[in-house]
């Protein structure tokens, strides 16, 4: 954990954008980053960008590294900023609660931080799903410039699957841990005040109550009345596009899956039975009874095998896929808003221009308020869509290189098996070989 | 055993114990056998599958296969020698059959080798169960010069001569084998095979030997039976990988850094997904080689119940002499204790005359020593066969644990062959994916 110089509060729609320069637009600045990490000395505001990496021993290495891979390097955020961090959450250590009313499954959310909007350096809390929503709801409010990451699905079939379940738990928990990792990770949402409350106030529900009730009337706030859209630059348009086809390309891959995780079981099933016609046989037999029960045990082993790379792709594999499909909707809908903001600034600029015209007063408050709102989510988003890009590359790259490594291990396990069972039936040829020589 | 209930003059002896010196002195002989078999003479080939047309029996046209049998001396060749030119002909699988036929007729006591399936059976999904298909023709082709070899390498059958002609005389070699009148043999024999009689004193050895028959035949089955589920069931998990390719190909049109490594790895799932064709046709061969003993079982067990039948006749006639000398007896002595029609008919109509009894006397007397006569042969017959047989079944013995051996080593080979390319082609993958 490293100790930086206190950052001021990165606010957006307080100034003419002209006139800051904006934390994230950095990001192009840092393309041209050596290796080294050393920041250009043309930011002005001073304030360091800060983008958002798992602390990984990868990127540490590729921070070190001083002439392999200078091309991926120069392109990836995460060779930055990952000592430079300074808030650290994690969520553990699931426990079941059964009271009267109900029974639910809390979290650990532990901090650390060297911030000073934080009164302590640590912080240890438990929270349950339900507060993870209040969070997003919050954030969703307060910034709905920005991109907020999603939570896991919120509801699941009480009869089809088990709430309780260590697997369900498990793969809810990694799932709530990302979505807290990626707020804290980024440059704006990680200074929302609704995130310290959540990081650090011991009883929550006090405050969740009031939250309901504001939910409704802050999110009205947002509702443009009718107004059409004329022209959406040709980059927002191509976001749009590019996330229904991506989305598009997700639910096939997922599709894929899940038949290849239902060939396998079904798979499985011939596998297992064929495992045990061996053993049968060998006990009708004598000098072939240890190669064939031998045969019969690697079956078995293989079964097992496989039964773990199902388990695997279904708790590690599919639920990161169906999180970016949740991603993907919410970035949909602030698309829709930012559209809906410029649509709200065109009308209500087009109704200024007429009036002008006819008793010429200045320019109404109003629309410069909407003009400077457009501007800056247009600014915000286009900076949240790059760490975004890049953030979906890196998870991506994750995944399928973990998906491709529980392949290759099952295979591995598989032929280790075999090969020891060949080196049992060779032992015993060369025995029985100088022992018909004897 | 035999035993023919009290009478000990008609006892029948069996060499039930082999003790084990004996046994190995039998197959140290076998051994030795083999090296006089005519394989050591001469090298066979099924070489070729061609198809035909022609009229068969009922006259109508028909499309069948002839396979190429080559043969050639199998002296070595010296260096820089060309190898002779091997005399060659045509057969169909009929007259495999054929052979096949004669030989089990000819040689009851000797585990006969089979010949591949007639069609396809314990067919996975994608596999043909046409007799035309190439896959099944070529199976064929090599299960048949597997037979042809496994008889030119038995002690016994490489020295018969109708097996000799099979292999070097097309035209005339139909007409051979019919002459041997083995056909009017093959009837009374198939008819046996599926009676039902009862023998008395049933030899431990072959019940023993026919039970595990039993047991081979019906494992064999299941194994192959669920191996097949299981050849279909891991096609279609390599399959459906396929598909990642296709989108993941979809999918790099939209990215810019990811789409090289995204395209890359849409390759290779392809080459994973095509890898399946030639993994499950290396194992058919492994199914055929099961396959050659659940039909090698049927030949045990033929066996067996030709030792039954052998069993039985030899019962009947001693039961059979028995009966005779008991009413050898009665005449002799006057006393009734077995009913016989003479003896009622005498006691309803009055005692017969001297000549009569004379007469009736010499006539039992002459049926006795016939019966006992019969009897000697067939008890000769009766251990001839069964020291022939255990003898072979000693060699089966040996070979069927051999070769399974090597079999299933064959199969862990394929297994480690697969993973071997699964590891490959999903390292490939992540070299792929670490680009993204």
């Amino acid at each position: 954990m490293s100790v930086g110089a206190p950052r001021s509060l990165a606010s957006s729609g307080q100034k003419p954008i002209a006139e800051i320069l904006h934390p994230l637009s950095a990001a192009e600045e840092q393309l041209s980053v050596t290796v080294g990490g050393d920041k250009e000395a043309g930011l002005t505001n001073g304030t360091p960008v800060e983008t958002s990496s798992p602390a990984s021993t990868s990127s540490l290495l590729n921070r070190l590294q001083l002439d392999d891979d200078l091309e991926a390097d120069i392109r990836d955020p995460y060779a930055e900023a990952a000592e430079t961090r300074d808030l650290f959450v994690t969520v553990d250590d699931p426990k079941k609660h059964v009271s009267t009313m109900e029974t639910y499954i809390t979290y650990r959310v532990s901090t650390k931080t060297s911030r000073v909007e934080f009164d302590l350096p640590e912080y240890c809390v438990r929270r349950r799903y339900q507060d993870f929503d209040w969070l997003r709801i919050k954030l969703e409010d307060s910034q709905p410039t920005h991109l907020i990451p999603p939570l896991p699905e919120k509801f699941v079939m009480k009869g089809v699957v088990d709430r309780f379940s260590e697997d369900f738990v498990e793969t809810r928990m990694k799932a709530l841990d990302k979505f807290l990792k990626r707020v804290a990770d980024h440059p704006v949402l990680s200074f929302n005040p609704h995130l310290n409350t959540f990081l650090t106030t011991k009883d929550l529900n006090k405050r969740q109550g009031l939250a309901l009730l504001s939910k409704v009337g802050e999110s009205v706030k947002h509702v443009a009345g009718g107004y059409k859209l004329r022209a959406r630059p040709a980059e927002f348009g191509a976001m749009g596009e590019y996330l229904d086809t991506f989305n598009q390309k997700l639910g096939t891959i997922d599709r894929i899956a899940q038949r290849i995780l239902k060939e396998q079981s079904e798979y499985l099933t011939e596998l297992r039975e064929y495992g045990t016609v061996y053993s049968s046989w060998a006990g009708s037999e004598d000098e072939l009874r240890r190669p064939l029960e031998g045969v019969g045990g690697c079956v078995t082993t293989c079964c097992g095998a496989l039964e773990d790379l199902g388990d695997g792709m279904s708790q590690d594999i599919l639920p990161v896929l169906r999180e970016y499909v949740l991603y993907i909707e919410s970035m949909k809908s602030v698309l829709r808003k930012r559209d809906q903001s410029q649509a709200e600034y065109e009308g209500r600029l087009e109704a200024a221009v007429l009036r002008k015209q006819e008793d010429r007063t200045p320019m109404p408050l109003e629309v410069e308020k909407c003009q400077d709102k457009v501007e800056c989510f247009n600014a915000d988003l286009k900076a949240d869509w790059e760490r975004w890009q890049s953030n979906k590359r890196h998870d991506f790259k994750q995944l399928l290189t973990g998906m491709a490594d529980k392949n290759i291990n099952h295979y591995e396990k598989c032929q280790a098996a075999w090969e020891s069972l060949i080196t049992l039936l060779q032992d015993k040829q060369t025995e029985d070989k100088t022992s018909e020589t004897n | 055993m035999a035993d023919c209930g009290s009478n000990e003059e008609v006892a029948v002896i069996f060499n039930t114990d082999i003790t084990s010196t004996e046994s190995e002195n039998n197959l140290i002989n076998t051994m030795v056998e083999i090296g006089a078999t005519l394989l050591r003479k001469m090298e066979i080939n099924v070489t070729e599958a061609e198809k035909r047309t022609g009229k068969n029996t009922v006259n109508m046209q028909e499309t069948y296969t002839v396979y190429l049998i080559e043969t050639r001396s199998a002296e070595t060749v010296p260096e820089g020698g060309t190898p002779t030119t091997p005399d060659t002909l045509w057969r169909r699988y009929s007259e495999f059959e054929l052979l096949r036929t004669y030989l089990l007729v000819t040689y009851p006591y000797i585990i006969i080798p089979p010949l591949p399936e007639k069609r396809a059976e314990f067919v996975w999904h994608k596999m043909s169960a046409d007799n035309l298909d190439p896959d099944f023709v070529e199976r064929r082709r090599v299960g048949l010069e597997n037979f042809l070899l496994r008889v030119a390498s038995h002690p016994v059958l490489s020295n018969d001569k109708i097996f000799f002609l099979f292999l070097t005389e097309e035209k005339e070699w139909r007409e051979v084998v019919l002459e041997t009148g083995f056909q009017d043999k093959v009837d009374s024999r198939l008819k046996s095979l599926s009676a039902m009689f009862r023998v008395k004193n049933p030899d431990k050895r072959f019940t023993a030997l026919k039970h595990y028959s039993d047991e081979l035949n019906s494992v064999i089955s299941q194994l192959l039976r669920v191996r097949a589920k299981v050849a279909d069931r891991l096609y279609g998990v390599y399959k459906v990988h396929g598909n990642y390719g296709r989108v993941f190909s979809e999918w790099s049109a939209i990215e810019k850094e990811m789409g090289d490594g995204l395209q890359s790895a849409g390759h290779h799932m392809d080459t994973f997904a095509a890898s399946i064709d030639d993994i499950l046709e290396e194992e058919e061969h492994y199914a055929d080689q099961l396959k050659e003993y659940l039909f090698y079982a049927e030949a045990v067990r033929s066996v067996c119940r030709k030792h039954e039948l052998i069993q039985y006749e030899l019962e009947m006639v001693a039961q059979d002499l028995v009966s005779k000398k008991q009413q050898k007896e009665e005449l002799a002595t006057g006393t009734v204790r077995v009913f016989s029609l003479k003896g009622m008919t005498s006691k309803l109509f009055g005692q017969e005359s001297q000549e009569q009894r004379e007469s009736r006397l010499a006539a039992l007397e002459q049926s006795t020593r016939e019966g006992e006569e019969t009897l000697k042969e067939r008890n000769t017959e009766c251990q001839e066969f069964v020291r022939t047989a255990w003898e072979d079944i000693g060699r089966f013995k040996e070979q069927k644990d051999r070769d399974l051996r090597e079999a299933l080593i064959s199969y862990a080979i394929m297994q480690i062959s697969m993973c071997k390319k699964g590891i490959q082609v999903w390292s490939n993958a992540k070299e792929c994916f670490n680009k993204m």
